[in-house]
């Protein structure tokens, strides 16, 4: 008898890119929201447009666990190309469905799991004419199937369905059909429901289901950036996508009809640095979402801006490298390369979400930032935060908000002055007041890449350089106190162990801290949020003898950065690292601490 | 770019234009590039075609890439804002900067190696956008600042100062320009001042992409017998086709030509360029023409100069984004942020 699983389990559907499965997806995953159960959505796609195998993968958990669980309870095997793979991962006891309108080989078979054959195909062909949307009404049929399986309330699937398709009243009646036929057969045919199964848990009212893509783009669109520029490259893609889905419904003039914003395709990420650092320069909020590859083209006009001292938004959604890597699949291995991006003496001040919510809050944190310090700064998303579907608290605005536009003088204040020195500093942080272009002769000064000397005149004499240089050292302490600190977790019991992490490894730190606390180990759990590390991230390290920094990469950049930054002893920093592609699991954190203190894991 | 100070002196005889500034006021420091260099040359053009369209040096931006061409800026308008971007990317700089305030006067500043070779594909997607821009390309075939390699303009066959001869095909700015759909294609030359400002003021009021070519010799490295970039060789072969003149709004024409030599095209705001053709039967406005008549004279080592082709009615970058009139930079941020309300209702959607 397999063991009751109510509101903690995982659906994995694996189904052909291309066959229109994202919709059924979306409304599984909707539906067990608005039960009131927390739930994730992870779509592994290939790269490709059509005909590979792609899956998507649903974890329902009461305890509000969103990290990737390596368990497979519930398996829609509609892909006969992955079909045997997809069972092999089925853990045992677990239940699969599968198309039974064609014969199934006999050797993939598995004694320990219930195969539940629903003929999807040949129920559609039934009922539909039209032979795109019968491999459609294929993917909603398997909504009903798993809707009678395992309890997903049918009323509120109506509800989406009929919400969905508001303005298309003959595609409700399509769907509505559909998902009657998977349903009405499985109820039929199999006991129902499984012991895997979904229970109405209260609501998530206060939620919303989101992708870090779309919560990025929210951020610009609040953050009243009006340039964005940018070349497609995935996972960063949806990202603009979304920016100018925005723009066209908020940012038309209702009077004449124009767009308040421009929205420029690149040639290549090199120009879209250059737009952003030249809108940037004129007064606009500009921003470019990248991935990898788009950052080491970037880098010369990240060098540029740096030392120009141009503000600059850069949004790096992660991807798996070196070189073109894995573009569909998830890592955390540009920190490194970010942090110090470009040639010579560089430094950056990055943001580091770790989910959609504060995707959208650093976006508009990245442009303050950005004009207050007259710098580039980045966004450190991935591809797990920013394609895939997370449940995060509602977005909350402060109408009250106004931009930090730094130090920008106007004609006025030029005239005020006895003279306009670009790069001179008056009070001490580091940070030298700019001029637009367009305000008066006397504000006029020219920006360049070369030796300049705080009058912005070029200059090859080394004091004039180093003045600058110098300057700029002054400038990463101020960002140093105003970038977003740390979160910190304490222990239950006082505890020598720390885990530093950062992104989207926070759900399975958090995930693994409860499993660890419940074989009796215990540590302090601190999130980073930002490079410069601030001063309570230094005290963190300090104060703990054993540190594990966990992170998806190979080479443990996170925690390179921390001995670098926080001078302190390489020993005492334990590596934990995920980085085949797939978002770390809550199991690798647990197993990478318990290998250390040498004790077994309990099964 | 290194630079003197220039000592200023007030003449009494010079003129002011009208907004009350002297041609002085449009001039910059002293330059560092060679005595002679034909940039020199341009940079003065560039000064006299502003003062005399009496544009606020405030209004204007002036832009260029890395090289000797790319120093120039700083020796010019020194009441504007100018940035001396990295190499071959003056374009996209340009084009974030127009995005970001459509009201200003833009200058971008490149040469031969910065525009044909490294930032090739900048250049053609300035073109391609139709930006509303003045793209000068100081064209001297060679790399200076390096000394003395041969760029991507220079003519196969053409010697170097070392004695090499040049293998490969040239890559010719102007009908490259042309046949990428550009609006307005000129060719001047360093060493005739009178055509070049003309040039220069027609392609800044322009509404779209001005490519303007100008031969400008390197005295250094590419102005010995055997090049085809050198000042000798270049007044030896030059074959102007074309003269323009910018009319403003309501200006009475002075002017006067015979039937038959003058075309009026007529600029959005009531202005208008006058050509004047100085080879008969040259028509700037003909595409194909225009194409056929550069290949000729290109076989024949001939360096045609003027307004070589012209199309004021292509839409530049902000008609075809439809962009608000209001500089992005000047929207008010009510006007940029839905507010808290509209992120509720948003939201509803999202569960």
């Amino acid at each position: 008898m397999t063991q009751q699983r109510v509101n903690d389990f995982v659906i994995k559907i694996g189904t052909v890119n291309g066959t229109g499965s994202a919709s059924a997806n979306n409304l599984l995953l909707k539906a067990l929201f608005r039960m009131g159960i927390p739930v994730t959505g992870k779509n592994l796609f290939p790269s490709n447009i059509q005909g590979l195998p792609t899956w998507y993968g649903i974890r329902a958990n009461r305890d509000g666990y969103m990290s990737r669980s390596l368990r497979v309870d519930v398996l829609v095997a509609l892909n006969n190309q992955t079909y045997q793979r997809d069972m092999e991962n089925l853990c045992p006891g677990g239940f699969m469905v599968y198309d039974s309108t064609w014969p199934r080989a006999k050797q993939l078979n598995r004694d320990d799991i219930t195969v539940l054959g629903v003929p999807l195909a040949k129920m559609c062909n039934e009922n539909f004419s039209d032979a795109r949307v019968r491999i459609l009404m294929k993917n909603i049929a398997y909504v009903g199937v798993l809707a009678a399986l395992m309890s997903i309330d049918t009323q509120v699937l109506q509800t989406l369905i009929e919400e969905t398709f508001a303005s298309k009243p003959k595609l409700i009646e399509s769907n509505l059909k559909a998902m009657g036929l998977g349903y009405d057969y499985t109820m039929e045919n199999f006991t129902c429901p499984l012991p895997v199964r979904a229970e109405t848990m209260g609501d998530n009212r206060k939620h919303i289901m989101i992708d870090g893509n779309s919560a990025a783009a929210l951020g610009c669109l609040y953050a009243g950036a009006t340039v964005g520029a940018w070349y497609p490259i995935t996972p960063s893609t949806s990202m603009m996508d979304a920016f100018k889905k925005y723009c066209k419904t908020y940012r038309i003039d209702a009077q004449t009809g124009k767009k308040n914003y421009c929205i420029i395709q690149a040639e290549d990420e090199l120009a879209a640095a250059g737009m952003v650092v030249g809108a940037n320069w004129v007064g606009a909020r500009a921003f470019t979402p990248t991935s990898g590859p788009g950052i080491s083209l970037m880098s010369e006009f990240i060098g540029f801006a740096y030392y120009a001292e141009i503000p600059a938004v850069f949004f790096n959604v992660q991807r798996v490298g070196p070189s073109t890597g894995m573009p569909t699949r998830t890592q955390q291995c540009d920190i490194m390369a970010c942090a110090y991006a470009s040639h010579g003496d560089t430094q950056h001040p990055l943001l580091l979400p770790a989910n959609p919510h504060e995707c959208f809050e650093m976006a508009v944190k990245a442009f303050d930032l950005a004009e207050h310090l007259q710098t580039p700064v980045f966004v450190l998303s991935d591809l797990d935060i920013g394609m895939n579907d997370w449940m995060i608290p509602e977005l909350e605005w402060d109408d009250t908000y106004r931009p930090n536009r730094g130090k920008v003088l106007n004609s006025e204040e030029v005239e005020e002055l006895e003279k306009f020195c670009r790069y001179l500093d008056s009070d001490g942080d580091g940070i030298a007041p700019r001029t637009l272009p367009g305000v008066s002769p006397k504000a006029a000064y020219f920006v360049r890449g070369s030796g300049h000397n705080k009058n912005a005149l070029y200059t090859e004499n080394s004091d004039e350089y180093q003045e600058i240089i110098d300057r700029l050292l002054v400038k990463w302490k101020t960002a140093r106190k105003r970038v977003p600190g740390p979160v910190l977790e304490p222990a239950a019991e006082k505890t020598s162990i720390g885990i530093i992490a950062y992104g989207s490894s926070d759900g399975a730190v958090t995930e693994a801290l409860d499993g660890l606390a419940a074989m009796g180990i215990h540590a302090d759990y601190m999130r980073v949020r930002a490079f410069p590390f601030d001063d309570e991230v230094t005290g963190f390290v300090k104060s703990h003898e054993t540190i594990f920094v966990v992170e998806q990469n190979r080479d443990a950049q996170l925690r390179s950065l921390l001995i670098l930054e926080t001078n302190t002893d390489a020993q005492k920093l334990v590596p934990v690292l995920h980085y085949n592609g797939m978002p770390i699991p809550a199991q690798c954190v647990v197993e990478g601490v318990c290998a250390h203190m040498r004790v077994e894991v309990m099964a | 770019m290194s630079f003197i100070k220039k000592p200023r002196i007030e003449l009494p005889t010079q003129q002011r234009n009208d907004i009350g500034l002297l041609e002085r006021d449009y001039e910059g420091p002293m330059s560092t590039l060679c005595a002679g260099c034909g940039h020199d040359s341009i940079s003065a053009a560039i000064v006299r075609a502003f003062w005399e369209l009496s544009i606020p040096p405030e209004k204007v931006i002036k832009l260029s890439g890395i090289g000797c061409s790319s120093k120039t800026p700083a020796y010019l308008l020194p009441g504007s804002h100018g940035f001396n971007s990295v190499h071959g990317r003056m374009p996209s700089v340009a084009t974030g900067a127009l995005a970001g305030n459509r009201d200003l006067v833009c200058i971008g500043i490149s040469g031969d190696g910065d525009s044909l070779s490294i930032g090739f594909g900048q250049f053609g997607h300035a073109v391609r956008r139709n930006l509303n821009m003045l793209y000068l390309i100081e064209n001297n075939g060679v790399y200076g600042l390096t000394k003395g390699q041969f760029s991507a303009a220079a003519d196969k066959g053409s010697k170097a100062k070392r004695g090499d001869i040049n293998q490969w095909k040239n890559i010719d700015p102007v009908s490259t320009a042309i046949s990428m759909g550009s609006s307005f294609v000129a060719r001047g030359f360093s060493g005739d001042r009178e055509q070049l400002v003309t040039l220069i003021k027609a392609g800044i009021m322009h509404p779209g992409c001005a490519i303007v070519d100008v031969v400008s010799p390197c005295v250094t490295f590419n102005n010995h017998p055997g090049s085809t970039k050198s000042y000798t060789y270049t007044r030896d072969h030059y074959h102007p086709v074309s003269q323009a003149d910018f009319v403003p709004p309501a200006t009475e024409i002075r002017t006067s030509y015979a039937e038959g030599e003058s075309t009026v095209v007529a600029l959005h705001d009531g202005s208008s360029l006058h050509l004047k053709k100085t080879d008969s039967g040259y028509d700037a406005t003909n595409r194909s023409r225009v194409m056929r008549f550069l290949e000729q004279q290109r076989a024949r080592g001939e360096v045609v100069t003027g307004l070589l082709y012209i199309n004021t009615e292509l839409p530049e970058m902000h008609d075809i984004y439809r962009t608000s009139a209001t500089p992005m930079k000047d929207l008010e941020f009510e006007k940029l942020n839905p507010g808290s309300s509209v992120l509720a209702e948003l939201q509803a959607r999202m569960r």
